[in-house]
């Protein structure tokens, strides 16, 4: 089937063009680097008393939070950087004309593309999740409470801006379509930022700001999603009972409706057909 | 049934956005010809392949490409192209091209091996099968190219000026490529500016000028009717020069005697006049004109 054919390819490039090794490398040593950070939570002395195990597991959530924001940001970026290029670069070097000559259709080729960097991303979202998870657990004992849902969550965020990535990839430039896409997705989280002081604020003008950011793009919903996740219960009742808190971009009080994976879904669903559609109509 | 054209055009026509990229090309190129398509730069040469090859719709017009309409994705399976300007993925092997390309073309399993073997055979790239194609001179890749192009016995090629980077040998062995394909029944398309290339290997060209077929046929057709002869003469005086106006277009090239525009049959003729207007004939050169001045010539440039 020629669209397994492209997605193989997809990452077989990925491999060879040493990609996954520094994914991995470098992952790997900023886990590390946590390991020693979670490690050196319990012992550290309030007013010269150590900390609780209730503050430290607190302290561990907020900090794994942090770290997986962290991560949220390296899986957006490189599903960016993978796919902004992944067409438009193989259409400036004739690499295409060379493809597209022979009994391919081109939504073979966009689909290819789509399904081996999301393979790629949903590999590394969930080998990344693992460790640290791990790593957390195994410093201070504390695990997140729906680890495979936020495992969900970031690869789902990844997926939002690989498929938008992919189809700026048909029209414009991979440098053109990644700062586009890389705009957007701080866009869309600031946008969310705002959304959650609007709520603070009690202003419902700014808050549907957040709402329709997230409608349009979804990676910051689905972020929130992540955090969600990540929470443990007593923060899930501390932010439900100080709505003040709705301001603070690294928690929320409720897990995002069933309906919004789902519109998620149908978004990428969607971009993906115009991009299929965008790369159908391009003249090479 | 008769078997379709390799290629058959009428009025195909191309715009990108104001710009007149092809004016309407009616052609047909019959199945086991090598045909050259020559134009300078700009012509229209390489939109037309990528029009035969659906890679870019026609903005008028209609074509056929091996009996099936322009685009059409099971045909490709039978066309083999080699485009001017490209590159393959330089972190696999010329093998792993080959074997990508085989993939896509759907051969059997159990062929591709061999059909990859061949094809590296041919373009001479046998001994780098294994090495990327990230450390392949220009040369090299475009003999990768040529092999890509060849893979799957296809029925016809588009070359989109196969040899630009080729050194002489490669220039060689690509003439004797497209021989050997002719010998094998396969219709060649070959789109080049360079003139020698075309005059050495092609049954007929179309010259093509600001996305217009200026002029289509044989080569003998094509430079047939404009022969001209050099004689190298003496002993004859200026009544006798002007006596042989009859027989064309007269002009002195020291030591040379040059008569252009002489059908072939009248040159015995002419030797026949100067010896009896009691000049001595030291040589006779019929002389084909080039298909460069030909060339030239058409596109108001000679």
């Amino acid at each position: 089937m020629a669209m397994l054919i492209v997605a193989r390819l997809a990452i077989r490039e990925a491999a060879r063009r040493r990609l996954l090794l520094a994914l991995a490398v470098l992952s790997v040593l900023v886990v590390g680097l946590t390991a020693w950070g979670f490690a050196r939570l319990p012992d550290i002395t309030n007013n010269g008393e150590r900390l609780s195990a209730v503050e430290v597991q607190t302290s561990a959530s907020q900090l794994l939070i942090l770290v997986m924001f962290m991560f949220a940001g390296v899986i957006a970026l490189s599903a960016i950087f993978v796919a902004a290029p992944a067409i438009a670069g193989e259409v400036e070097s004739g690499i295409a004309l060379a493809m597209l000559s022979r009994p391919l259709r081109r939504r073979d080729v966009v689909l290819g593309k789509w399904l081996g960097c999301a393979a790629l991303l949903i590999g590394y979202t969930a080998a990344v999740c693992a460790l640290e998870f791990w790593v957390a657990g195994r410093a201070t004992g504390y695990y997140p409470p729906r680890p495979l849902l936020a495992v969900a969550y970031l690869a789902g965020e990844g997926l939002v801006l690989l498929t938008v990535a992919l189809a700026l990839s048909t029209r414009l430039a991979g440098m053109t379509g990644g700062i586009v896409s890389t705009v957007l997705f701080f866009v869309a989280w600031m946008t969310g930022v705002i959304g959650g002081i609007g709520i603070a604020l009690g202003n419902p003008g700014v808050a549907h700001v957040g709402t329709i950011s997230r409608l349009i793009l979804p990676s910051d919903g689905l972020w929130r999603g992540a955090i969600y996740a990540l929470e443990p219960a007593a923060l899930l009742m501390e932010a439900r009972a100080l709505p003040r808190l709705a301001g603070d971009p690294f928690l929320v009080d409720a897990s995002p409706s069933v309906a919004y994976p789902l519109w998620a879904a149908c978004w990428v669903l969607g971009v993906l057909g115009v991009a299929i559609y965008s790369f159908g109509r391009r003249e090479l | 049934m008769a078997e379709a054209a390799a290629i058959r055009t009428r009025d195909l026509a191309k715009q990108y956005g104001g710009v007149t990229a092809l004016a309407g090309l009616t052609m047909t190129v019959p199945r086991g010809e090598v045909f050259g398509f020559l134009g300078p730069n700009g012509a229209g040469k390489t939109t037309s392949v990528k029009l035969l090859l659906g890679l870019a719709r026609p903005s008028g017009g209609e074509g056929q490409v091996l009996g099936a309409p322009l685009g059409d994705r099971r045909s490709r399976r039978r066309i083999g192209y080699l485009p001017e300007l490209f590159r393959y993925q330089e972190w696999l092997s010329a093998r792993e091209v080959l074997a990508l390309h085989a993939a896509l073309l759907d051969l059997p399993r159990g062929e591709r091996g061999a059909a990859i073997g061949e094809a590296l055979t041919l373009v001479g790239l046998a001994q780098r099968a294994n090495d990327r194609v990230g450390t392949f001179s220009k040369g090299m890749q475009q003999r990768l190219g040529l092999g890509v192009a060849l893979l799957g016995r296809p029925e016809l090629v588009l070359l989109d000026e196969p040899t630009s980077a080729l050194d002489p040998v490669g220039r060689h062995d690509v003439r004797e490529i497209i021989r050997h394909l002719r010998a094998r029944g396969v219709a060649v398309f070959l789109n080049s500016h360079l003139l020698g290339e075309v005059e050495q290997v092609c049954d007929r060209v179309a010259i093509v000028d600001h996305g217009r077929v200026v002029a289509t046929g044989s080569l003998d057709e094509l430079l047939g009717g404009t022969r001209e002869v050099r004689l190298r003469v003496t002993g004859l005086d200026a009544a006798a020069w002007a006596s042989l106006g009859g027989f064309g277009e007269l002009a002195h090239e020291d030591p040379w005697l040059v008569v252009r525009g002489l059908a072939p049959g009248r040159v015995p003729e002419l030797v026949d006049a100067l010896v009896a207007l009691g000049g001595r004939v030291y040589a006779v050169e019929p002389r084909h004109q080039s298909l460069e001045e030909r060339f030239l010539q058409l596109l108001g440039e000679g």
